[in-house]
C-alpha cells in the first residue's frame, strides 16, 4: 500500500508554506525519523521527519515550491515489497490537495447569497480592505507586508529612535520570538536591549514596571495574552494605578503587546479575548489593530505613549499581507476609529480579527442591497464612540462584532453608548456578534460553532434592518 | 560585635569566592563596615525618633477620625530602614510595601506632605489620593508605598534592572516583609535579580508576624536569609533592633551590589510594637512579649543610651532632639488636619499623562 506524504502544519494558524528542500531523492530507501525535507513558513524553517518506512516512489512538489497548502500531497512513499514504479506512477496522478480539516473559515452564508447586484450610484465604491493611504500622504508609495513585520518594524523603528525602548519577554531574543515577531531584533541592538526572561510572567510582568517607573519605555511581549494572567496584578495594580495614586508624580510609559483570542485549536486557556477585561481599566489604553499598517502606525504610538498601553495582537492575522506606507515615520493616532467601508443602512463595529468577519458580511450584504458602514475601532480604550454614534445617527442601526464573550463585553459598551448618546436616532435595538458564553472548546467543529462567524454577522445586520 | 550575621548562600555550591565572600565578610569583601561615628548615631537617634513620634501622632490621629482607611505603624522597626539609609548613596532607591511611613520620612520626605496624605488633604504627597500605603516621591527616590503585598519586591528589582539598564552604580533597596516572603513573585525576583546580577538589596523585615500569623505557623523556612541559597544569592541574619548592625550589614551589601556582584538578602530581625493596622487588637500575641520587647531591645533606646554612655552626649542634649522632633510632628499634625481637602476637579486628573 502506497504511503503519502503531506504537507505537514507547523502551527495550528498555517494554512500554507514552501517546500524549500527535499534531503531524500527519488528511489532512497526512508526509515522513520529521517529527515527528508525542509519547508519553511515566514516564520520559521521546519524539517519533515519520516513517519513511515519505504522506497520514496516519487517527489510531487519540487523544492523551491512556494504555498503548497497544508495537507496537500508532496510525496509518496512505496512499503515493504510494493513496486516502486507502480507507486510512483498512481501517486503522480492523485496529486490533489487533501481537504483541510476546519481550519478554514469559509463564510457558511456565502453560499446562499444571491448573485451580486451592482451598487448604486450613490454608495461610493468602498476598499475590501484598508487603504492605509487615508493615514499617509498621497502619493505615498505602499509596501505589501505581514502583520508580523509591519510589528517588527515598528519596534525597530522605535528602538532605533529612543535608547531607553527595550524589548522583554519570553523567547523574544535567541529564538527570535515564539511567533517570530520580534526576528532580528536581537542581532540589530543585543541582548542588552532584547531581553530573554524566563518563564515568570508575573515577575518580569513587576521588573518591567519597575523600570518603567525611573522612565525607560519597556515593550513587554507575552507570549501569548492568556498568559498574562499570571500578570495581571502589576498591570492593573501597578501599571494602571500608579499615575494617580502618586497624584500625577510617576507613570508608567511601558507597552504589554502580545497574541490575544483564539489561535486556531488551542482550546480553552489559550484562547481568550481580553478586549473586555482590560478596556474596563482607567489608566489603560488599549489598543487592537486589523491590518498591517494600524498594526505599526499603532504600536509606534503606544511605544512612545506616556501610559501604560495593552496592545492585543492576533496569531491568525501576523501572516496576514496589507499595504504599509514606506514612510520614516509612519505613527497612527491611538484613540482614532477608521472607517473601513462606508455605507449608509446599517453600522458595523469592530476591530482586530473580527474585521475580516465584518468586511466579508459587508461585502455579501452589498449584494443584497444593504449597505453596511463598517467601523474599525482600532483602539478599545479610550474608544472613539463619537465615530459611531456619528454613524449609528447615519444608519439607524448597528451590529458590534467580537470574539470575546458577550457578558460585559466590549459589544454591550458599544450598546450602552449609542443607547445614551443616539437613542433617538435608533430604528431597531443594537445586536451584538459575539463569541458564544463558553469555555473555548477544542474539537474543530465545535471551537467553530463558538466563534463568531460572517453568517451571523449577516444574519444580525438583516435583522436590524429587518430585511 | 554587633552583627549577629550568618552566611548562607555560600553553603551552595556557588563556589568558593562567594562562600569565602559570606562567611567573614571583611577579607574579601573590601574594606570593613565602617562603625558608626559620633555624629551617625546621632543622626540615627533623631531619625528614629522622628519616626516614631510621627507614628505615635498618625496612631493618635487615627483614633481622632482624622486618618481613615488602614494605617500600618512602623513603631518598633525604626532601626532597619534608619541604618540602611545611613549607608545608601544619593540616587539609591527604595521601595517597600505598605508600613511605609518611616520609609518616606528615612528618605527624606516632607514629614507635613506624608502626614496630609493620611489624612486625605490636597497638600498630601499624592495630592490626597493615594493614602497611606501609596505615595511616591521621584525626587527622594522613594518608588513607593505598595497596597499588594509581595508586589513591590518585582518592582524594586525592576528599579535595579534600570539601573543595570543605564550603567549606574545606584542600587534598589527592596523592603518586604516576613509574610510576602512567601510570595510567589519574590522567588521569580530572585531568580532573575541573581541571573542578571542586578544591583539589590532584598532587606527582609522579618517582624514575626504577617498581621496575626506568627512566622512559624506561616513559612516552613523560617530563616529567611537562606531563602535565597537556590538562586545563589548570598544573605544574613541581621539584629534589625540595633542600628549599628543594620548598619554594619547595610554597607557590605549595598557594596556587594555596587560591585556588580548581583543581589543580596538582609534578613532584619525586628519587632513592632502595634498591631498589625490599627483596627488589629493583637490578640496573637501576649502583652509581656510586646512589653518585653519594649524594655530590653527598643532600638532608640539602645543608641540613646549609647549616646549618654559611650559618647557622653548630655542629657540635656537628647531632650533637646526630642522636642524638635514633637515640633516637627505638631506641624505636620497641624498642617495636616487643616489642609483642604482635594478640589473635587481631582477627581478626575493624573488617570493619563
Amino acid at each position: 500500500m502506497a504511503i503519502d506524504i503531506l504537507m505537514p502544519a507547523l502551527s495550528p494558524t498555517m494554512e500554507k508554506g514552501n517546500l524549500a528542500k527535499w534531503l531524500k531523492n527519488e528511489g532512497d530507501r526512508v526509515k522513520s525519523g529521517d529527515i527528508i525535507a525542509e519547508i519553511e513558513t515566514d516564520k520559521a524553517t521546519m524539517e519533515v521527519e519520516a513517519v513511515d518506512e519505504g522506497i520514496l516512489a516519487k517527489i510531487l512538489v519540487p523544492a523551491g515550491s512556494a504555498d503548497v497548502p497544508v495537507n496537500q500531497k508532496i510525496a509518496v512513499l512505496a512499503g515493504e515489497g510494493e513496486d516502486v514504479a507502480a507507486v510512483a506512477a498512481g501517486g503522480g496522478a492523485a496529486a490533489q490537495p487533501a481537504p483541510a480539516p476546519a481550519a478554514e473559515a469559509a463564510p457558511p452564508a456565502a453560499a446562499e447569497a444571491p448573485a451580486p447586484a451592482p451598487a448604486p450610484q450613490s454608495v461610493p465604491a468602498a476598499p475590501a480592505s484598508y487603504d492605509a493611504s487615508a493615514e499617509a500622504p498621497p502619493g505615498t508609495e505602499m509596501v505589501t507586508t505581514t502583520m508580523r513585520e509591519a510589528l517588527r518594524d515598528a519596534m525597530a523603528e522605535e528602538m532605533r529612535r529612543d535608547p531607553d525602548v527595550f524589548v522583554m519577554g519570553e523567547e523574544v531574543a535567541e529564538y527570535q520570538g515564539a511567533y517570530k515577531v520580534t526576528q532580528g531584533l536581537l542581532q540589530e541592538f543585543g541582548p542588552r536591549r532584547v531581553v530573554d526572561t524566563p518563564i515568570t510572567e508575573h515577575g518580569f510582568a513587576g521588573v518591567a514596571v519597575g523600570a518603567a517607573f525611573t522612565g525607560l519605555r519597556p515593550v513587554v511581549e507575552f507570549m501569548t495574552f492568556n498568559f498574562a494572567m499570571q500578570a495581571i496584578d502589576h498591570i492593573i495594580n501597578s501599571a494602571a494605578k500608579t499615575l494617580y495614586m502618586s497624584g500625577g508624580q510617576m507613570g508608567c510609559p511601558i507597552v504589554f503587546r502580545g497574541p490575544n483570542g483564539a489561535a486556531a485549536r488551542v482550546a480553552a486557556q489559550h484562547s481568550q479575548d481580553y478586549a473586555a477585561w482590560y478596556s474596563n481599566v482607567p489608566g489603560l489604553k488599549v489598543v487592537s489593530p486589523s491590518n498591517a499598517a494600524d498594526a505599526k502606525g499603532l504600536l509606534k504610538a503606544a511605544i512612545r505613549d506616556p501610559n501604560p498601553v495593552i496592545f492585543l495582537e492576533n496569531e491568525i492575522l501576523y501572516g496576514q499581507s496589507s499595504p504599509v506606507p514606506r514612510l520614516d515615520d509612519f505613527v497612527v493616532p491611538i484613540g482614532k476609529a477608521r472607517i473601513a467601508r462606508p455605507g449608509k443602512d446599517v453600522t458595523i463595529v469592530s476591530w482586530s480579527i473580527g474585521m475580516s468577519y465584518a468586511l466579508k458580511a459587508a461585502e455579501e450584504l452589498a449584494k443584497k442591497h444593504i449597505y453596511a458602514e463598517v467601523i474599525d475601532l482600532r483602539t478599545i480604550r479610550p474608544m472613539d464612540i463619537e465615530t459611531v454614534v456619528a454613524s449609528v445617527m447615519k444608519t439607524g442601526r448597528c451590529v458590534t462584532v467580537e470574539e470575546g464573550w458577550p457578558q460585559s463585553g466590549v459589544g454591550s459598551q458599544i450598546a450602552a453608548e449609542i443607547m445614551e448618546r443616539a437613542f433617538d436616532y435608533l430604528d431597531a435595538p443594537v445586536r451584538r456578534v459575539t463569541g458564544k458564553d463558553v469555555p473555548m472548546p477544542y474539537a474543530a467543529n465545535l471551537e467553530k460553532l463558538a466563534l463568531p462567524n460572517v453568517g451571523e454577522v449577516i444574519e444580525a445586520a438583516r435583522a436590524v434592518c429587518y430585511r | 560585635m554587633a552583627v549577629t550575621a550568618r552566611k548562607t548562600a555560600g553553603a551552595t555550591k556557588a563556589g568558593a569566592t562567594r562562600t569565602a565572600a559570606t562567611a567573614k565578610m571583611p577579607s574579601k569583601r573590601g574594606p570593613a563596615a565602617a562603625s558608626p561615628t559620633l555624629e551617625q548615631e546621632r543622626q540615627a537617634y533623631r531619625d528614629m525618633l522622628l519616626i516614631r513620634r510621627f507614628e505615635e501622632k498618625a496612631g493618635q490621629m487615627y483614633g481622632m477620625g482624622l486618618i481613615g482607611g488602614f494605617c500600618h505603624l512602623y513603631i518598633g522597626q525604626e532601626a532597619v530602614v534608619v541604618g540602611m539609609q545611613m549607608a545608601a548613596k544619593q540616587g539609591d532607591q527604595v521601595i517597600t510595601g505598605y508600613r511605609d511611613h518611616g520609609h518616606m520620612l528615612a528618605c527624606g520626605m516632607d514629614p507635613k506632605g506624608v502626614m496630609a496624605e493620611l489624612t486625605g488633604r490636597r497638600g498630601g504627597l499624592s495630592k490626597g489620593k493615594g493614602g497611606s500605603m501609596h505615595m511616591f516621591s521621584v525626587e527622594k527616590h522613594f518608588y513607593g508605598g505598595h497596597g499588594i503585598v509581595g508586589a513591590q519586591v518585582s518592582l524594586g528589582t525592576g528599579l535595579a534592572f534600570a539601573n543595570r539598564y543605564r550603567g549606574n552604580d545606584n542600587v534598589s533597596m527592596t523592603y518586604f516583609g516576613d509574610g510576602a516572603a512567601n510570595q510567589g513573585q519574590v522567588y521569580e525576583s530572585f531568580n532573575m535579580a541573581e541571573l542578571w546580577k542586578l544591583p539589590v538589596v532584598y532587606v527582609i523585615e522579618n517582624n514575626r508576624y504577617a498581621m496575626g500569623t506568627s512566622v512559624s505557623r506561616a513559612s516552613a523556612q523560617t530563616d529567611f536569609s537562606k531563602r535565597g541559597i537556590s538562586f545563589n544569592i548570598p544573605g544574613e541574619q541581621v539584629d534589625g533592633m540595633d542600628f549599628r548592625a543594620v548598619y554594619a550589614a547595610a554597607q557590605r551589601a549595598i557594596q556587594w551590589c555596587r560591585d556588580g556582584k548581583g543581589p543580596y538578602i538582609l534578613e532584619m530581625q525586628t519587632y513592632r510594637y502595634r498591631g498589625h493596622s490599627m483596627s488589629d487588637p493583637a490578640k496573637y500575641r501576649s502583652k509581656d512579649e510586646v512589653q518585653k520587647m519594649r524594655e530590653e531591645r527598643d532600638p532608640i533606646e539602645q543608641v540613646r543610651r549609647r549616646l549618654l554612655d559611650e559618647w557622653k552626649v548630655s542629657e540635656d542634649e537628647l531632650k533637646a532632639l526630642d522636642a524638635r522632633c514633637r515640633e516637627i510632628v505638631n506641624e505636620a499634625a497641624e498642617f495636616a488636619t487643616h489642609d483642604p481637602e482635594p478640589d473635587v476637579s481631582e477627581l478626575w486628573t493624573d488617570i493619563l499623562k
